[in-house]
């Protein structure tokens, strides 16, 4: 399939089954919401070795949050729902209740819950107060700019991990443009997250290593500098430089729908290839094949 | 269902079988054989009241209903809308459901009840959400919205849910008070909070403040702005000024625990 001059590489990307939270924070201004979720989702672009992955999934209006102050919604995923759960608990307690003025607040009515803020009421010493509105009990821990206000307990669905596609470009400069343009397509779809930084990774990892120590190693097959070396190489003449961009969701279609438009964005720059990156089927429970997206 | 008062009684009507839970799946003959209670006379609902359709879970009961006491006393779902005026013990010791009055309510506005949320688009007599003589525990959860004033007594020993009154209230609001929320757009009266162990008492305007209580700053309370944000929702006229305000608050009662709050808007 071509998109232009864009071949389209009939393959597919090999997602997996995870756990998803979504958490609004709040802030007197959206910089300081910008802040606690920044810093919240640092140190979230793999389960690999993160364990857990995470992402901005949009800004929210003042009129549309809990205390209709500037909010920021973030997903946060893990491989199961007890390590979500504990993911919650240190991110939310040294990444929110950190920053200035914040509060937080469960985005998700899951088939679970965590409880998060009936943990961290404790870091008030017995000075937390506990308040309850229309089924949801709220906890106020004093802090020395007033009150952090937090969620009793945070809901978790599953979810679809591990969505991508790689970007197969003449140069870095190609390469980089294609991929910007692909997160900005992406990023406007509801319910997913794009974990990588500002949304790209270019060092792709396959399962495995020839050292034991490793679960995961580099993508050689995807490296140009090993073109001619490795011996399965799918880097093509007149590629140089190659990317990725991996989605997490809370749904599949909306992985999927993710794919699509960052697809067509990639292919609208002109670059060589788009394809995707899978373990030969033998890893995860969804194929999402690039040419059953609906693009042309 | 509809229940019209047809016949005003002389004296108070205990009417406790006016709830949907009473009334769930009965025909309209025998909704009219449910007994009352006329003075100390055991009465049928018939001789008082009109009634048409069959009961789905709504009930609208209309009529001069001043005198008449109790009703959804302790129901736990579905929802009675009131027009007119109605007795006291409107929805005492309910569980669950919903309750409308367009227009004003007596003394004991849902006393002891533990769910369901109540609203009056109206004035409400004393001791809104209270602990009966006697018992040691007010209202323990759900709501209770008067669109108007209020009068002495409000959430007397209550020890969850919510109280809002969008006028003034009387003295002793939140008197011993065991935990809870009670916002007051209007003026609150004396002795606020007086032996209340933990929970929150809110004034929009300058209130005067007991001497057990002490003050301890201004600042913005985030959670009182899920609050006044659901009062928004339901009605109440919630400005700007409440949800962005600055609040100066108080601990106390220092003669208990001194775990509970008066939170004053500061218009300064």
């Amino acid at each position: 399939m071509r998109l232009g001059a864009t071949e389209i590489v009939d393959t597919f990307a090999e997602a997996f089954e995870m756990w998803a939270a979504r958490v609004v924070i709040t802030a007197d201004s959206a910089k300081w919401a910008l802040a606690a979720a920044r810093s919240m989702t640092g140190f979230a672009t793999s389960v690999i070795g993160c364990k857990c992955e995470a992402g901005i999934e949009r800004v929210i209006p003042a009129d549309e949050t809990p205390d209709l102050r500037p909010g920021i919604s973030v997903l946060l995923f893990a491989m199961d729902a007890e390590g979500l759960g504990k993911r919650l608990v240190e991110r939310i307690g040294q990444c929110v209740m950190t920053c200035p003025t914040t509060a937080c607040f469960n985005g998700l009515e899951g088939a679970q819950r965590a409880v998060v803020g009936g943990k961290l009421r404790f870091f008030g010493d017995g000075y937390q107060i506990a308040k309850r509105l229309n089924g949801r009990r709220y906890w106020r821990v004093p802090v020395m700019d007033g009150e952090f206000t937090v969620d009793d307990r945070f809901g978790m669905q599953k979810a679809v991990g591990g969505g991508n596609i790689l970007i197969l470009a003449a140069d870095r400069t190609a390469a980089l443009a294609a991929a910007e343009a692909a997160v900005e397509a992406m990023t406007a779809v509801e319910g997913v997250i794009l974990p990588f930084p500002d949304g790209v990774v270019r060092s792709g990892s396959k399962v495995g290593s020839r050292y034991k120590a490793l679960i995961a190693s580099t993508n050689d097959a995807y490296c140009p500098t090993l073109r001619g070396y490795a011996p399965n190489s799918q880097v093509p003449e007149g590629v140089d430089c190659v990317v990725e961009i991996v989605i997490d969701g809370l749904d599949l279609s909306a992985v999927q729908e993710a794919m699509r438009r960052g697809t067509a964005a990639a292919a609208a720059q002109g670059v060589a290839q788009v394809s995707a990156g899978n373990y030969g089927g033998t890893l995860g429970k969804f194929q999402i094949h690039l040419h059953q997206l609906g693009l042309g | 269902m509809e229940l019209e008062l047809i016949a005003a009684p002389d004296v108070p009507l205990e009417a406790e079988a006016i709830s949907p839970d009473r009334l769930a799946g009965l025909s309209a003959a025998e909704v009219a054989r449910q007994s009352v209670l006329h003075g100390n006379a055991t009465a049928e609902l018939g001789a008082f009241f009109k009634i048409a359709g069959k009961p789905n879970g709504e009930i609208r009961v209309s009529g001069d209903l001043s005198r008449v006491k109790m009703i959804g006393a302790g129901m736990s779902g579905g929802r009675i809308v009131v027009e007119g005026d109605v007795g006291p013990h409107l929805g005492m010791a309910m569980r669950g459901g919903a309750i409308v009055v367009n227009g004003n309510t007596g003394d004991w506005l849902g006393p002891e009840m533990s769910g369901g949320r109540i609203l009056v688009t109206g004035d409400a007599g004393h001791t809104v959400g209270a602990a009966y003589r006697g018992s040691r525990i007010g209202m323990r959860g759900g709501q209770i919205i008067v669109h108007g004033k209020a009068g002495n007594e409000i959430g007397n020993a209550m020890r969850n849910g919510l109280i809002a009154i969008g006028g003034d209230c009387g003295d002793f609001a939140g008197v011993n008070m065991l935990a809870g929320t009670i916002i007051v757009l209007g003026q609150l009266g004396w002795r606020a909070g007086a032996g209340m162990k933990r929970g929150s008492i809110v004034a929009m305007h300058d209130a005067p403040v007991l001497p057990t209580f002490s003050y301890a700053c201004v600042f913005q309370p985030t959670y009182l702005r899920l609050y006044l944000r659901h009062l928004r929702d339901l009605g109440l006229p919630i400005e700007g000024t409440h949800i962005d305000g600055h609040y100066r608050r108080w601990s106390g009662d220092s003669v208990e625990i001194n775990r509970g709050e008066i939170l004053v808007l500061d218009r300064g």
